[in-house]
């Protein structure tokens, strides 16, 4: 029977400062199977995939590769030994043909290339797995499925046997997904084994044999997938419904008393497809609206079209009823909008300004600030040791580059300075992500009395927990879509899983 | 492989090094100068004290010095202007071309009808005009097509350097001589537009020189105690961040372009009013001014007020490279040491955002397999 098992991986732990992203896990790989890796963000799937690509070393545990003990400190090692990865971005050089991309690294490939034999190769793969692809096509000429089948026939080509592709369809339109999904039963079919990482229910359903789901960088299980549903596969992934408290509120939400109106919005994402499909929401006053899901569904460009800084392609955005011009951060700093974004440091934050510069970041231009257009340095100063006081930021000096200040602290930095310009509504993505147990309650403090105090939060999370504790609301978005809209007494993570992961409630039920 | 030494991220920068380093990496291109004379058999000592006292220590070499400090500050200030946001402006030189084109046409215009102020204002707003339209087109391709400027200003160098020579050597233009007889050169202006020069303990000072400590002191108040300054610190920290608050990162981008080239305008106009009162197209070319206004910078960490005293020293540097060249004082030696000071230069800024640690035997354990 060891001939059957491909992969097996026992016990595997990987610490990272801070985390244990894997912690734990089993898992196991039959030849000539697809095998699903499900698993939220952050429950370890591309750890676990990185370690057994080479690109990390295990702290513990063991690798057996056709029933042998192996250790890779390289990729080059682990695709020697027949393991290749898919990554979800591509790694191509954009000027060079399909074919000189497919040998690039390869170390069989002659000093000098011959062209046609190389060309004739990548042809017969892709013949064979039936993938379309021209091998003297530039890769800049490709659609973003038929250069995915260019990193998957660089894989081949080196004659991997297990071929691991991380959330393949993220990037395809649903007629390429289901070419991908053909493509992998040729490759299985001839005994090679596909890992396929993926958070989305119906396609792991559509297209593994078997589905090992991670949580929390444990393996809570591996499973058939004739034998198993999308519910169950569900509340594996999120979690049993576990008791947690509700956050107590001073002031009641008045939903009714509307502060944030987003009606029919559309936007576009950076790489100017469709990333929002006619979102509609509102936030009433002192409410904290939650939105949960799994994170590239349009979150990020729903904030920050909110916040002024993308523009609306139908739709629009009204804080108290005034209609936000789009595109404008200016305006929706004007309008009241405040906004924390994912990426702190580097978006919310100028990194290497002080904390005194970054405090003023969004009111350098007011007559406190700056007059004939030059600055007030002093009452910038005095404005920001305030703001350091009140919000207990721990930095040496109003002069220190926020970069030099620890997680917790640039989070502080950051509300203080939106709490400051006297917002009516705040967008917050992700604002507790990456920091230690004391910050996170410290921010989910400072929400909730905001909230009290009547501000109105959109509170963008992927942590369920945080939404379920916070949010009196709960949306939920799938792919550009907000699904469903509930009250989060009503709510239960199965259900939100459920919706997480693109089912629809009726289906499941 | 490791290597005995490794370099370690500065947690804060202090405020020394901010002279210490500019400091450190003269004397290190004067070190690695010494070398390369003494493979090819000179003293360095003899020959560095020859310079001293050829760019520094009299008042005659101290004028000729001022002199070529001139053109140093304007090119080093559109340097600067331009580096601080991360727009790598290489385009001085054709930039103070065209503003000496620019000027040297007001001043033909203008100057045998109006009084000798205005006369001048007119050449300094035209010099800055003409360099910073010639410099905002550059800007303009980078805000717009995201262009290299690195490209687009270095070739627009060379686009400047055949327009001089065809208003002066290859057509009848406005600016060209028509009484000159054999060689072609540009016609003379008129004695009101000739700009001032002051004397102080018998070293001469151009107006120019004056125009520049002061255009300095501008840029420092503008970039350092100004909103738009502000701005151009946080596109150049981070240009989301930028786009989060809403800054018009395009425009600044513009803006910032064509203020530089206008700076280096100001300096083609400077050696039209100052120096040679009629567009020398050949002059011009030879000397490289644009070029050594990136050492300038470098040198001066882009400080502008810096810039200043970073001109006078390059200044002196090469006022007695043209007084020494000779057999025995190769006319290669100033330009290479230049080079190494541009070279030393860029290494100080890696010193000032890391400190030198060495490896010690406890930190080759994690490396071992």
């Amino acid at each position: 029977m060891t001939n059957t098992i491909a992969v097996q991986m026992s016990g595997v732990v990987k610490r990272f400062p801070g985390v244990v992203a894997n912690d734990g896990v089993e898992f196991e790989l039959r030849r000539g199977e697809v095998h699903a890796l499900l698993g939220e963000n952050g429950a370890g799937k591309s750890t676990l995939s990185n370690i057994l690509t080479g690109l990390y070393r295990p702290d513990e545990g063991t690798i057996e590769l056709n029933g042998a003990p192996v250790s890779f400190s390289s990729p080059r090692d682990a695709l020697n030994a027949g393991i290749g990865m898919v990554h979800q971005h591509f790694r191509l050089v954009e000027t060079f043909s399909v074919a000189e991309n497919v040998v690039l690294g390869n170390p069989d490939t002659a000093f000098l290339l011959d062209t046609a034999a190389i060309n004739e190769r990548v042809k017969e793969l892709a013949a064979r797995y039936d993938m379309a692809v021209d091998p003297e096509a530039r890769i800049w000429q490709l659609s973003v499925g038929e250069q995915q089948r260019v990193e998957i026939l660089k894989v081949l080509y080196r004659g991997a046997q297990v071929l691991i592709l991380d959330e393949p369809t993220a990037v395809l339109t649903p007629i390429e997904a289901d070419a991908l999904f053909r493509t992998l039963r040729a490759m299985t079919a001839e005994g090679r084994t596909v890992i396929f990482i993926s958070h989305k229910l119906d396609e792991v359903m559509a297209v593994s044999d078997r589905i090992t789901v991670l949580r929390g960088g444990r393996t809570v299980g591996t499973v058939d997938t004739s034998t198993t549903n999308k519910r169950d596969l569900a509340s594996m992934m999120v979690g049993r419904n576990v008791e947690f408290t509700r956050v107590q509120r001073k002031t009641p939400a008045q939903a009714n008393d509307v502060v944030l109106h987003v009606e029919n919005l559309g936007a576009h994402d950076d790489r100017g497809r469709d990333a929002l499909h006619g979102i509609t929401l509102t936030v009433g006053r002192g409410e904290i609206v939650g939105i949960a899901g799994v994170a590239g569904n349009g979150q990020r460009e729903l904030a920050e079209v909110i916040a002024g800084m993308r523009h609306t392609t139908t739709g629009s955005v009204s804080v108290e009823g005034k209609i936000l011009q789009s595109g404008k951060a200016r305006a929706a700093i004007a309008g009241g909008v405040a906004h924390v974004p994912e990426d702190r440091l580097h978006t919310g934050l100028a990194a290497g300004h002080s904390v005194e510069d970054n405090l003023a970041l969004k009111s350098y231009r007011s007559s406190l600030l700056s007059r004939f257009g030059l600055l007030r340095r002093q009452a910038m100063r005095d404005g920001a040791t305030e703001l350091v006081e009140r919000y207990d930021v721990k930095t040496p000096s109003t002069q220190t580059a926020v970069r030099l200040l620890s997680g917790g602290n640039v989070q502080k930095v950051l509300l203080a300075r939106e709490f400051s310009t006297g917002p009516k509504v705040l967008i917050a993505a992700s604002p507790t992500r990456g920091l230690d147990v004391g910050a996170i309650e410290s921010v989910r403090e400072r929400l909730v009395e905001a909230a009290d105090g009547g501000l109105g939060v959109l509170l963008i999370s992927e942590d369920l927990d945080e939404i379920m504790s916070l949010a009196d609301r709960i949306a939920v978005m799938y792919e550009g879509r907000i699904v469903a809209v509930i009250p989060a007494d009503k709510a239960d993570r199965e259900t939100i899983g459920l919706l997480m992961g693109g089912s629809q409630l009726e289906a499941t039920s | 492989m490791k290597s005995p030494v490794r370099l370690e991220r500065r947690l804060e920068q202090p405020k020394w090094l901010n002279w210490a380093i500019p400091v450190i990496s003269l004397l290190g291109a004067l070190a690695v100068g010494a070398i390369v004379l003494l493979l090819t058999g000179k003293n360095p000592i003899d020959v560095y004290q020859r310079i001293f006292e050829r760019g520094f220590l009299s008042t005659r070499a101290l004028t000729g010095t001022l002199r070529t400090a001139t053109p140093f500050a304007f090119t080093g200030l559109c340097a600067a202007a331009a580096f601080r946001l991360g727009v790598i402006n290489i385009g001085g030189e054709g930039q103070l071309y065209m503003g000496a084109i620019g000027a040297s046409y007001v001043g033909l215009v203008m100057g045998n009808s109006y009084p000798v102020g205005i006369v001048i204002i007119a050449m300094v707003f035209a010099g800055m005009i003409f360099g910073g339209m010639y410099a905002g087109f550059v800007g303009l391709l980078r805000a717009q097509f995201n262009t290299n400027e690195i490209i687009t200003s270095l070739m627009m160098n060379y686009i400047a350097g055949i327009v001089l020579n065809y208003l002066i050597f290859n057509s009848l233009s406005y600016w060209r001589d028509p009484r000159s007889a054999g060689f072609p050169s540009g016609k003379p202006l008129d004695k009101r537009a000739f700009w001032p020069s002051y004397e102080i303990g018998g070293v001469g000072i151009s107006f120019g020189l004056i125009l520049a400590a002061f255009v300095a002191a501008a840029v420092w108040v503008l970039y350092k105690r100004s909103r738009f300054g502000f701005e151009i610190g946080v596109i150049a920290d981070s240009p989301r961040a930028a786009r989060y608050i809403g800054i018009r990162t395009k425009t600044t981008i513009v803006a910032v372009t064509a203020l530089s080239g206008a700076l280096a305008g100001i300096g083609g106009a400077s050696q039209v009013g100052d120096f040679t009162h009629y567009l020398d197209a050949k002059g011009l070319q030879l000397n490289s001014f644009g070029y050594t206004g990136i050492v300038v910078a470098a040198l001066a960490r882009l400080n502008p007020l810096g810039a200043i005293v970073v001109a006078i020293l390059l200044g002196g540097l090469t006022n007695a490279g043209y007084s020494l060249q000779g057999p025995d004082f190769p006319s290669g030696l100033v330009g290479t040491l230049q080079g190494l000071i541009l070279f030393t230069a860029v290494a100080g800024e890696i010193l000032m955002k890391y400190r030198v640690k060495r490896n010690t035997a406890a930190k080759k354990a994690t490396v071992a397999s």
